[in-house]
């Protein structure tokens, strides 16, 4: 019962082009049939990300490990809350980050689980910077 | 099912197969002569209302399935077909929906009468543990069936239902990766659970067979909880049980009734007729009613792992209630604390209930928490404790001291009734829960459609057309009406000719002709009502980013809160016009200039009803915008009024036929109960 041939063909990575979303802005796109956020965040937001103690996080995780070096201001994260699967709402929630709808679930600029009942920071997806204005997700 | 029995056929045909296998036999001992308890009461017809509910839903479900298209981008719009198109198609699938509730609300009775009466004590552990089993696979069967629609509520239903699995450390993701067929819900999710919505209620009927065998083994409790000693204790199965269930399932067929002729859509989530989106998810997602309790037990715990142990454990504890209760007395009539305790148990699971369908936020939270404590303590703490410090009273002799000393309590069974259908009318509170972040509620109107023997206004429906393709239809779609429909009876009223002619002012593509090329053609009866987008993003880009939904649901896909008690006073009444109301007060509810210190974005129009005020369609209707021929009055009231009992009618073409079958059906199952209940009287008038 699991995926078959097709599915997984259909799964293959994916390139994105990152010129039209400007700073502050964000895009989702759909991979393996999953909403990706690709947030272009502004000067403040990676700031408050990275200056966040590392003990103030239920997940703890640094904004560095989250993001590909020379590109801090690009957040990509599988937009599909930790809990039990909702899409979080972009630039919601107390810390400027995502809020979920479902259960009450709120995630920071740096996609990482500050309060509710989601255990864990929102993925990650592989991916790699094909140039400064393209990306490969997958 | 016990035992050989001495059943002996007279026709020789008959008895040449009795010899080969004795199926009549079994029959016979098992729904003929059967000894039942004659003080059983109405509570005990509840398992022969349970296997008419069965039965009901598989014969109208193996018909749906003759319909039905398992596939992402069909499964939709073929329910939408099989409730216009197929003959009937709109009871079955009320018959099928509405009995997946009344289904799940008599197994509840019939699990608190045994609680109640303690019919899971010795030597009934393997039928209650059966019982048990047939729950949980209901519960697999009704969810699995809820996702089949394929509607915003079905997706998101099955999102989160098969995320709990991803709690289970270690092998979580593989298992929902297993579940799901691919990467997120989608296709292939939704074809492996047609296939088990297919599949289990025959394992449900097997385990049914189990449970009735392991009933007639060990035979009925009853509600003083002795066994029966001597023949005089009972009475035959047939006629006296058997009429005494008949009677009692045509009552429950009032109840049933009432809901798919008059209210179909009450059980049910106004969302689940917004098709699929993976997307976007639903402000608020809320199981069936049916499954309230376990939800918010689940949401009441912090940790997603704990959360989801405590859910399934609240369902598991009761295997172990055989052994955590340990009283020898049976039945709670003899027991004054326990009966006392299980009414507050009753109280708890509504409440779990309501709170299931309710935000998590604030004292609703808090609240969970302490009812969740509360229902785990009833079963680990209370029933055990209750065991060892209660005195019982004197429990009779036999049944039939007790049936002599049988006094009047149909005061207390009455209490019972109200709040075992508070249970039903409580968790359907889903309905109402959504969209009232920030939307003033719309004032109510008279529709000519509303009760039970309401019709559309022909005129109305007449000008509302007009509005529709003279205003709306610039950027909404309405793509499951067709042309010919207008010429259907309980429709707007015109010939077949007017419906052709009306098709023709159309133009729609159709092809590829010889050449290979798409071509238009002036409409035909068939067609649809051609959309004024290709596809969606097309909508979006040419509308700010917001995409016009199409408008032949947008009556049954809106509500708002109706709040407690106006949503039980709501069964009552009949009252289930939320969606027009809604669509009537968004379209008249324009404000020119916002209130002063609410910012408006950009591009959006502010609105009084519309969830959040900000809506990017502008002011659709204006005073004189449309010319009507019959000299009602051309103002926005009229307008919206009109307009929206056309759209009343496109998301329900069949109402009148439905309220009028349902007027008949009432009128015989009154007549039936009634016959029966006299006949019931007549066959018991020698046991009482």
């Amino acid at each position: 019962m699991n995926p078959d041939a097709a599915t997984i063909a259909a799964g293959a990575p994916i390139e994105v082009d990152l010129t039209p979303i400007a700073s502050g802005q964000d895009i989702k796109v759909f991979w393996r049939g999953k909403p990706i956020y690709i947030m272009n965040r502004t000067k403040k937001q990676v700031e408050e990300a990275q200056k966040v103690p590392l003990k103030d996080l239920p997940d703890p995780q640094t904004d560095q490990q989250r993001t590909k070096p020379g590109h801090e201001q690009w957040l990509v994260v599988i937009g599909i809350c930790t809990h039990l699967g909702c899409i979080p709402i972009a630039h919601e929630g107390s810390y400027d980050g995502f809020f979920c709808p479902c259960h009450g679930s709120v995630y920071d600029t740096s996609g990482r689980i500050r309060q509710g009942p989601a255990p864990a920071n929102l993925p990650v997806p592989p991916y790699s910077f094909l140039s400064d204005t393209k990306i490969q997700i997958g | 099912m016990s035992g050989p029995s001495d059943f002996q056929p007279t026709n020789p045909a008959l008895k040449w197969i009795e010899r080969r296998l004795p199926i009549m036999g079994l029959m016979h001992s098992s729904f003929v002569a059967y000894p039942t308890p004659r003080n059983l009461n109405y509570w005990w017809t509840f398992g022969a209302i349970l296997s008419m509910m069965l039965a009901l839903q598989i014969v109208t479900g193996v018909i749906l399935a003759m319909h039905y298209t398992p596939h992402a981008d069909l499964a939709f719009k073929s329910v939408e077909l099989i409730v216009r198109d197929v003959n009937f198609g709109w009871l079955l699938r009320n018959m099928h929906a509405v009995g997946a509730s009344m289904f799940f609300f008599a197994v509840y009775v019939h699990m608190f009468r045994g609680l109640y009466y303690g019919s899971y004590k010795e030597p009934r552990e393997v039928l209650w543990i059966l019982g048990v089993i047939i729950y949980l696979l209901m519960m697999a069967t009704g969810f699995m069936g809820y996702v089949l629609p394929w509607g915003q509520m079905s997706f998101w239903g099955a999102t989160v239902i098969t995320n709990l699995f991803s709690a289970i450390p270690y092998v979580g993701d593989s298992i929902v990766t297993l579940l799901w067929g691919g990467y997120a819900v989608g296709n292939p999710t939704l074809n492996r659970f047609f296939s088990l919505h297919y599949l289990l209620p025959f394992v449900i009927a097997g385990v049914v067979v189990l449970h009735v065998w392991a009933l007639h083994v060990a035979g009925q409790n009853n509600p003083d909880g002795v066994e029966p000693k001597t023949p005089k204790d009972t009475v035959p199965f047939t006629p006296h049980a058997t009429i005494k269930d008949f009677f009692g399932v045509s009552c429950f067929m009032l109840l049933y009734a009432w809901f798919i002729f008059y209210m179909p859509n009450y059980l049910g989530d106004a969302d689940n007729y917004i098709p699929a989106n993976p997307g976007v998810t639903p402000a608020h997602i809320v199981p069936e009613w049916y499954y309230l309790p376990f939800y918010a037990i689940l949401r009441s715990i912090p940790n997603k792992l704990a959360g989801v142990v405590a859910m399934f454990g609240a369902i598991i504890v009761l295997v172990f209630l055989p052994w955590l209760d340990t009283a020898r007395t049976r039945s709670s009539k003899y027991r004054p604390l326990a009966k006392q305790f299980f009414w507050i148990f009753v109280v708890v699971c509504i409440l779990l209930g309501y709170l299931g369908s309710q935000p998590p936020e604030g004292i609703y939270v808090i609240a969970g928490r302490i009812l969740t404590v509360m229902y785990f303590a009833y079963f680990l703490i209370l029933l055990p404790l209750l065991s060892r410090i209660e005195t019982p009273r004197p429990v009779p002799n036999s049944i039939s001291d007790a049936v002599l000393a049988k006094s009047g309590k149909a005061a207390s069974i009455a209490a019972a009734f109200l709040i075992a259908g508070g249970l039903l009318i409580g968790g359907a509170q889903n309905a109402r829960a959504e969209d009232s972040h920030g939307g003033a509620s719309p004032p109510g109107n008279k529709w000519s459609f509303a009760g039970p023997v309401g019709k559309y206004d022909r005129g109305a429906l007449q000008r509302g057309l007009k509005v529709y393709k003279e205003v709306c239809s610039a950027c909404h779609g309405l793509s499951y009406v067709a042309f010919r429909n207008l010429a259907d009876p309980g429709g707007p009223g015109y010939s077949t000719a007017q419906a052709a002619a009306f098709a023709a002012e159309y133009k729609i593509k159709d092809g590829p002709n010889d050449a290979g090329d798409m071509f238009e053609r002036p409409g035909r009866p068939a067609d649809y009502f051609p959309s004024p987008f290709p596809n969606e993003n097309a909508a979006r880009a040419a509308n700010g980013g917001a995409a016009p939904p199409d408008l032949s649901l947008i009556t049954k896909a809106r509500s708002y809160k109706r709040g407690f008690p106006m949503f039980v006073i709501d069964v009552v009444t009949q009252y289930q016009e939320q969606g027009p109301d809604y669509v009537a007060a968004l379209l008249q509810g324009y404000l020119d200039k916002p209130p002063a210190g609410f910012s408006l974005p950009d591009g959006s129009y502010y609105n009084t009803y519309f969830p959040g005020h900000a809506i990017k369609m502008p002011k659709p209707l204006s005073d004189g915008q449309v010319t009507y021929d019959d000299g009602s009055p051309a103002t926005v009231a009229q307008y919206a009024k009109d307009v929206t009992t056309f759209l009343m009618w496109a998301a329900e073409p069949h109402m009148e036929a439905r309220k009028k079958l349902g007027l008949q059906v009432f009128v015989f199952l009154i007549l039936l109960a009634g016959l029966l209940y006299f006949t019931k009287k007549k066959v018991w008038a020698s046991s009482h």
